[in-house]
């Protein structure tokens, strides 16, 4: 029998050069007339570690990295077919301390199975929760969901089994499931990884979904910056329709359920909802004015879901294992597991899953080994363009949804990007602001407007020009485009803006004026 | 305003007509145009709305809204650097200045030699490995300037390859 050795087509480890090694290594085999079978997994989300090589050696799935194609001799001359020592050797990929802390629930088969392989997703609990689900009434697959507590993991958090119940209540010819796969926010690749990771369990989420409220079509709004993405979601859509997983007739249950992938043009105001619904019409992405909320009047004026990538694949594990069982991870009001994606300038940057509550500190140090460049962390912006910097005194905060509210914070889809001493904050408010700009979709004046004369009044600061009445200025313009904006482009890029003058005043030149 | 030749004009037609029937086609018609044209030619906006049975406003709006759409030709190569937070927190403002005077364009412009088309994106979902950009949809992380200087030469020796072959 032949060896599987495992090299990610995850697109950050192709990024870093995992195409060119596992075509090394199935040249060196070749060469050595030795017989292997290279699976092309999604990524651990090690990535300090990608390319990660592992070796199926007896029951244990030993790893290697990261990988260089010029390190593939010597991977086989040290027999890491057998699971060899090797200068990259990481031990039982489990094993490794990264890993073995986390609690993965939504992201429990990613890196691990071949992604578009049906059986392979079958062997892994892969569509159990379908099978179940297939069994129920709509209303308990809703009171399920709704029990198990997830709340929506695409940045807002509103109560997945509320939205689903509102859609379920609708009498409407034709309903809609929408997957936001727009993911714009720098520092965030959880909804990436699992596209690329474990397509499978989004589809089987969605379809679940359709079940629930009585949705026969499903769309993947998915953006135009991820093409590998893309082409991962083609091929598990077609291997879960060859195996009965969607079409008309749904393991043979009568039940039907179709799904398109729609691809954006980078827009970043896309990934709000309405906008998001716009784009998917074919239409310019401009924000919609709520009520009617996208339940009642959503994709072509029709009920629909939209729910992120995160929150429709953690679906399936709270059908297949029930609510109770994803309900006791977590805190509060946050229950369950967060995929919380780590970035910018750590040592260790990567996807680390866990139950609510743990601090940033843990997740900054312990998990992501400080700073890449070995310099002091000064500040760490949570949540995305437009989430709020906060300083190290913050850093003990719990990372759950009320106790980031509480200081002024949000969590957003779990992104979390660090910044080294060299940062200048003014700066970074500087380009939220443009950032907004850029963005806007052009509907309501706070941020169309605001957000250009936001950067114009934080560059004269900088500049040191009637620097008081600018301060006042640009708070008072953060309040109006917080409260008066149509949507969270334009009321909450005054987060980052106002956190980093509040947490940094030295960098807006607070020194030299008093 | 150029007009199309007839080939063109065939070809829109026929992408037009495969997507007509599909609920809200623009967007779909609009990426296989530009797949198939590298840009959205201006010229070809009136006969797009008229197959969609759209406004040419309409049409113009949408491809004058998403950063994607292009109403010129690109260079051979695209570069796209992205500009974002996590990328920034890694030298890439560093690295997006590099390339700029290494191809002598701005962003958003094309090298005069027709080679490589300079863009900024916010986020390519690589944020573990910034600094990131993606040549022609392939993605590399952690670029340094010289992991970028040897990232277009191999552009270069590809475009010799390809012209003398």
């Amino acid at each position: 029998m032949s060896t599987r050795i495992y090299v990610p087509r995850d697109s950050g480890a192709l990024s870093l050069g995992a195409e060119a090694v596992a075509r090394g290594i199935a040249d060196e085999a070749a060469r050595r007339g030795i017989d292997v079978a290279i699976v092309r997994n999604g990524s651990r989300g090690l990535y300090w570690l990608e390319p990660l090589v592992e070796v199926e050696a007896g029951d244990t799935r030993v790893a290697y990295g990261p990988v260089a194609t010029r390190d593939v001799p010597s991977l086989f001359d040290a027999a890491f077919l057998q699971g060899g020592t090797h200068a990259l050797s990481q031990g039982p990929t489990t094993q490794i301390p990264y890993l073995a802390r986390q609690q993965r629930l939504t992201c429990a088969r990613v890196g691990i199975i071949d992604p578009v392989d049906v059986a392979d997703y079958q062997r892994c609990d892969g569509f159990a929760g379908l099978r179940r689900a297939l069994s129920m009434e709509p209303e308990e697959i809703v009171r399920e969901v709704a029990d198990s507590g997830l709340r929506g993991r695409g940045g807002a958090a509103f109560p997945t089994g509320i939205k689903w119940r509102t859609v379920l209540e609708q009498a409407a010819p034709q309903k809609y499931i929408a997957c936001n796969a727009d993911e714009g926010d720098s520092g965030t690749f959880a909804d990436r990884m699992l596209m690329e990771g474990d397509p499978l369990t989004l589809i089987e989420g969605m379809t679940i979904a359709g079940f629930a409220v009585g949705a026969t079509r499903g769309y993947i709004y998915l953006r135009v910056e991820y093409p590998h993405a893309h082409r991962i979601l083609l091929e598990a859509i077609a291997a879960a329709r060859a195996a009965g997983y969607l079409g008309t007739d749904i393991l043979g249950s009568g039940r039907e359920f179709e799904l398109e992938v729609r691809v954006g043009a980078g827009a970043y105001i896309c990934g709000e909802e309405t906008s998001m619904l716009e784009s998917l019409e074919g239409r310019r992405g401009e924000v919609r004015v709520r009520p009617p909320l996208p339940a009642v009047k959503g994709l072509f004026g029709l009920p629909t879901v939209v729910n992120n990538v995160v929150s429709l694949a953690t679906v399936p594990v709270i059908l297949a294992r029930g609510a109770a069982f994803y309900r006791d991870f977590g805190v509060g009001q946050s229950r369950g597991t967060l995929p919380v994606q780590l970035a910018g300038n750590l040592r260790r940057g990567g996807l680390v899953e866990l139950a609510f509550g743990p601090s940033l500190r843990e997740l900054l140090y312990d998990f992501g080994g400080g700073s890449a460049s070995g310099r002091p962390l000064r500040a760490v912006q949570v949540g995305g363009p437009l989430g709020a910097y906060l300083p190290e005194s913050q850093f003990d905060t719990p990372l759950d949804y009320e106790a980031l509210a509480g200081i002024g914070a949000l969590l957003g889809h779990g992104g979390v990007v660090a910044f080294d001493d060299t940062v200048d904050m003014a700066r970074m408010a500087r380009f939220a602001m443009r950032f907004c700009a850029h963005e806007s979709c052009g509907k309501c004046t706070p941020c169309r407007i605001g957000s250009t004369r936001g950067a114009e009044l934080i560059d004269r600061i900088i500049l040191g020009q009637e620097r008081e009445q600018n301060l006042r200025t640009l708070v008072d313009l953060c309040e109006t485009m917080q409260h008066g904006s149509l949507c969270g482009l334009g009321g909450m890029t005054p987060f980052p803006v106002r956190s980093a003058l509040q947490h940094f005043p030295e960098d807006f030149g607070a020194t030299r004026a008093h | 305003m150029s007009t199309l030749d007839a080939r063109t004009r065939e070809r829109i037609d026929s992408i037009v007509a495969a997507h007509a029937a599909r609920p809200g086609p623009l967007l779909e018609v609009l990426h296989e145009v530009q797949r198939d044209f590298g840009h959205v030619p201006p010229a070809a906006i009136p006969q797009i709305a008229r197959g969609l049975n759209l406004s040419r406003a309409e049409v113009y709006g949408v491809v004058s809204f998403y950063h994607h759409f292009r109403s010129t030709p690109p260079g051979r190569h695209r570069l796209a650097i992205c500009r974002a937070e996590s990328c920034q927190a890694m030298q890439g403002d560093a690295l997006a200045a590099y390339a700029e005077q290494r191809l002598g364009v701005r962003f958003g412009e094309t090298t005069a030699d027709g080679g490589c088309t300079l863009e900024a994106v916010y986020c390519l979902g690589n944020c573990a490995c910034s600094p990131a950009i993606l040549i022609d949809d392939e993605p590399h992380g952690r670029v340094t300037p010289e992991r970028l200087d040897a990232l277009l030469a191999q552009c270069s020796s590809a475009d010799a390859t390809g012209a003398s072959g």
